[in-house]
């Protein structure tokens, strides 16, 4: 089936911990609260990669998780949207250039690979708002609407 | 059983599951924006479920290393096909079931027990071992669950003498008991209310699934557009098993109260069958708030012994003391 306007509509969203501090996450499901509701766009935190579409990543990627985490975007059946959530996944943030840390996950993944950053420690939902949107901006991109 | 028949029956049964499925879809938005109202998010649109299926046809469907290819297939199918083949056989609001006199109560039962074997064996297949956990939870509480609505069928029908559901839904069951028979037919109606979450897979009874503990159980390996059969599956057993306890409890009809007139058609009025539509599709509504939603949002997920012990031991002995209540008042 052709990728259409409705895929945006119903983003199913699966949240990977790949060393984080838990801040990113608690604001994760702050969005999800009757303050934001993130449901009303068709988003849906999900269990599964397989289910899902869009993938969150939070926290730089620990060397324990660096191999879990390539396997969960392995596992993510196409088109997907890889997300990173906060200063840490985006840069390392305050764990640069440390010794336990293999990331951040744009070092990991093939060059080219199109990665939407949601920067802040913690993100505020607002801006993961901000971020589904970039998102929306990517698949655009994809169907070939930018035109 | 003339020629102009079947090709009437033929027709309505090509039709039907397109009606069953937009149904299905129709009720799980209502569901999702009910839940979310009463938690005070304003929630998705009702056409959110439609399109959440039109994605998941649209995305890339994996198999599995570990799967076995055919039952991993087929699991979603079947799981769809029972419950769209079970529509035909039960009454929808004014019209009797399409295939009336080749299939009654039994056959529905066997039918709604279909989905959850497909969907235990769909996930033993899949080779994960979150879906085996998962499937051997469905397994489980589809034996709890069976034998309060078995117990609760059985009732009903003793007291129409007939398992033929077109007989049953002809004269509501409340108007043949006495006060202890609907004392006993309260109870039991309570012990179907119980099942509904349980043969829904909804939230006391989702073990099976459970997002938070096993990452989606059954499921957990289903992507794509076998993904999104199942959802559909999800949806059309709503419909069928809201139209069950439609026919077995609740069977009236606006136009056994009042008598339409206007114009006529093969000798029924038209605006009493449209009213009756309505009426039978709020019920339906009523039925699926009162099971699913309210519940849904009131209570969280039991542990699957204790799901279990629910089933074998309150609610049995509650369909049973319902079932001596009715059968004494038939005796004295």
């Amino acid at each position: 089936m052709k990728l259409t306007k409705t895929f945006d509509k119903a983003l199913w969203v699966f949240h990977v911990n790949s060393g984080s501090c838990n801040g990113c996450d608690i604001e994760i499901v702050a969005a999800l609260t009757p303050r934001y509701d993130v449901e009303r766009f068709g988003i849906k935190l999900v269990g599964s990669p397989r289910h899902a579409d869009v993938l969150l990543f939070t926290g730089p990627v620990t060397r324990k998780m660096k191999e879990r985490v390539l396997r969960v975007i392995d596992q993510t059946p196409e088109p997907k949207v890889v997300m990173v959530v906060g200063n840490c996944g985006s840069t390392t943030g305050v764990f640069y250039d440390s010794y336990a840390i293999d990331g951040p996950i744009d070092t990991l993944l093939p060059p080219g690979t199109h990665i939407v950053y949601v920067t802040g420690c913690p993100v505020r939902p607002e801006n993961l708002i901000n971020g589904v949107k970039e998102a929306w901006l990517y698949l655009e991109k994809l169907r070939g609407d930018d035109k | 059983m003339n020629f102009e028949e079947w090709t009437l029956r033929l027709l309505v049964i090509l039709v039907l599951p397109f009606i069953g499925i937009f149904l299905g879809l129709a009720y799980k938005g209502f569901d999702r924006k009910i839940s979310a109202m009463m938690q005070s998010r304003i929630g998705p649109p009702l056409r959110q479920p439609f399109r959440d299926v039109k994605k998941l046809f649209m995305k890339e469907n994996i198999i599995p290393d570990h799967a076995v290819a055919w039952v991993f297939h087929g699991a979603p199918l079947f799981a769809l096909i029972a419950p769209l083949v079970a529509l035909a056989y039960l009454p929808l609001g004014p019209f009797e079931p399409v295939m009336e006199g080749y299939g009654d109560l039994i056959l529905i039962l066997y039918l709604l027990a279909i989905p959850a074997v497909a969907m235990a064996m769909g996930g033993l297949a899949s080779g994960s071992p979150y879906a085996t956990v998962g499937a051997q939870r469905e397994l489980v509480l589809m034996m709890s669950y069976e034998f309060p609505l078995a117990i609760a069928a059985v009732t009903i029908a003793w007291k129409y003498e007939s398992f033929s559901l077109a007989a049953i839904s002809q004269t509501p069951v409340w108007s043949m008991v006495g006060p202890m028979g609907a004392l006993g037919l309260l109870l039991i109606a309570l012990g179907l209310f119980a099942v509904l979450p349980g043969e829904l897979s909804k939230v006391p009874f989702d073990q099976a699934e459970a997002e938070t503990e096993l990452g989606g159980g059954l499921f957990v390996e289903y992507s794509g557009r076998n993904l999104g059969v199942f959802y559909l599956a999800e949806a059309v057993k709503m419909v069928v098993v809201g139209a069950l306890l439609i026919a077995l409890l609740f069977p009236h009809n606006i136009s056994q109260w009042y008598s339409f007139g206007g114009p006529e058609l093969l000798g029924v009025s038209v605006l009493g069958t449209v009213a009756d539509v309505l009426f039978f599709l709020f019920k339906l509504l009523i039925i699926i708030y009162a099971g699913v939603s309210l519940v849904r949002v009131a209570l969280a997920r039991f542990q699957i012994d204790k799901a279990s012990y629910f089933y074998w031991v309150p609610m049995t002995l509650l369909g049973l003391l319902g079932t001596v209540l009715v059968v004494m008042e038939g005796v004295i």
